[in-house]
């Protein structure tokens, strides 16, 4: 029987902004199905790891490999397979919600059918007609939040995902980007609690350096104390 | 292709709810035919000058539209969106440049005919088919090299200086045959009915260069 290989794996992997260090030697293995969390403070890489699994940026040293395809050589074959729910929602302001993920269905090739599933998921369908730039910051990350699962991509970098939302909003989207979508997830969070409950696998980032990797019941409050320090 | 298909009508639809490009682009030839009817204080030019004047203007008015080709991809997670689809990256140069062709195509429906009324001596009907010929093919090398200087500017902090430094230098040897092969169209006297052959074989192949040189480069300005 042939092995399935991880969804995710990183091998010493760099990344540099000109002489700042933004990850360094940074390695990590997760298996399909996964959801590991990534902590740290501001500035420790988080949204750095993030891009280069989605093929925005490319690392400068180690290796990375998504569903056994290498990065960067193999972006092509990765980007179908992946969502990314950034800080910024990638949707343009003066189209409409509607349009915004029609468009974005076209370029996956999805079909506009599915459009409609996602916004009705969300209960955005009725404000899914006005411009993104009339919508509130909660609406528009539910609607974000659609764009990154339009293509049902099987493995979801989500960088704070419930930034904006309320409770009752938050709850309509789990099942997309939730546990329960049954995603391969890599996840960020201010809310370090609320992650490590998600988690299957931490891997927490101190100055771009792995300080932890580990099952979440093993990073103890001393050790997320100094992470936060 | 289809893919470029998918970013032009949404770059066209982006234009036609903000007008933000193609109307700055008319106004700002008009406003320049004004100028230059105070400028050079004639009532009506013809020939080399009426051709240079007109080249001018709508070179300069294509700076704005290059300027702000690449904008909303820059500020609205355009590129990012895009580079995360599992498509052909120069569908993206291909989209632009037909975007910015046709915003060329839409600024000089207005401002030829205005061109013709205010400054032209002789009438514009006769010259018009060759005319629009000259135009065609130079608005293919604005287009191109527009999207190409638009594509590095918009990595920049000084996008605003570095699209006209990058561009009109790029952009003469256009500026110098389209001129040229307007000048004889325009002349009050002996006009000819076709532009010289010479002059657009030139902006053709200036054309050719730069389509393949930007499809060369392109995907490389995507990259971080």
């Amino acid at each position: 029987m042939v092995e399935e290989p991880p969804a995710i794996e990183l091998r010493g992997l760099a990344r540099y902004f000109g002489e700042r260090v933004a990850l360094s030697g940074v390695s990590v293995r997760v298996r399909p199905g996964a959801t590991l969390a990534v902590l740290g403070r501001n500035g420790a890489g988080k949204s750095t790891l993030l891009r280069i699994l989605a093929t925005l940026l490319r690392p400068h040293a180690g290796e990375v490999a998504v569903f056994g395809e290498a990065l960067p050589r193999r972006g092509f074959a990765v980007r179908a397979r992946l969502g990314l729910l950034a800080h910024e929602p990638l949707l343009y302001r003066e189209l409409t919600g509607r349009e915004n993920l029609e468009y974005h269905a076209r370029l996956h090739g999805v079909a506009l059918g599915r459009v409609q599933r996602v916004l009705e998921a969300v209960e955005m369908e009725r404000r899914a007609e006005e411009p993104i730039r009339l919508l509130s910051r909660g609406m528009v990350q539910r609607l974000a939040v659609c764009r990154a699962v339009l293509h049902e991509p099987q493995l979801l970098l989500l960088d704070e995902p419930r930034a904006n939302l309320d409770p009752v909003a938050s709850e309509l989207v789990e099942p997309l980007i939730g546990r329960e979508s049954g995603r391969t997830r890599v996840l960020t969070s201010h809310d370090p609690r609320a992650a490590l409950a998600e988690a299957d696998l931490v891997l927490a980032l101190k100055d771009g350096r792995a300080a932890f990797v580990g099952a979440p019941t093993e990073l103890g409050d001393a050790k997320l104390r100094d992470l936060y320090a | 292709m289809r893919t470029a298909l998918i970013l032009l009508r949404k770059d066209l639809r982006l234009e036609l709810r903000t007008m933000e490009t193609v109307p700055a682009m008319i106004l700002f030839a008009l406003v320049t035919f004004v100028i230059f009817h105070f400028g050079l204080n004639r009532a009506t030019i013809d020939g080399q000058l009426a051709a240079g004047v007109l080249t001018a203007t709508l070179l300069f008015a294509a700076m704005l539209g290059i300027n702000r080709l690449f904008v909303a991809e820059r500020e609205q997670g355009g590129f990012d969106a895009f580079l995360l689809a599992p498509v052909d990256r120069s569908a993206m140069l291909l989209a632009k440049a037909a975007a910015l062709f046709l915003f060329l195509a839409a600024l000089e429906v207005i401002a030829v005919p205005a061109f013709g009324l205010f400054l032209l001596g002789p009438s514009l009907g006769p010259p018009l088919p060759g005319l629009i010929a000259v135009l065609a093919l130079a608005d293919l090398g604005l287009a191109v090299i527009g999207t190409l200087v638009s594509g590095i500017a918009v990595q920049t902090r000084a996008r605003d200086l570095i699209g006209p430094m990058m561009g009109l230098p790029l952009l003469i040897p256009a500026l110098i045959a389209t001129a040229r092969g307007a000048g004889p169209l325009l002349r009050t006297v002996h006009a000819s009915s076709a532009p010289p052959g010479k002059w657009l074989a030139i902006l053709a192949l200036y054309d050719l260069v730069f389509a393949l040189l930007a499809y060369a480069v392109f995907d490389f300005l995507l990259e971080d």
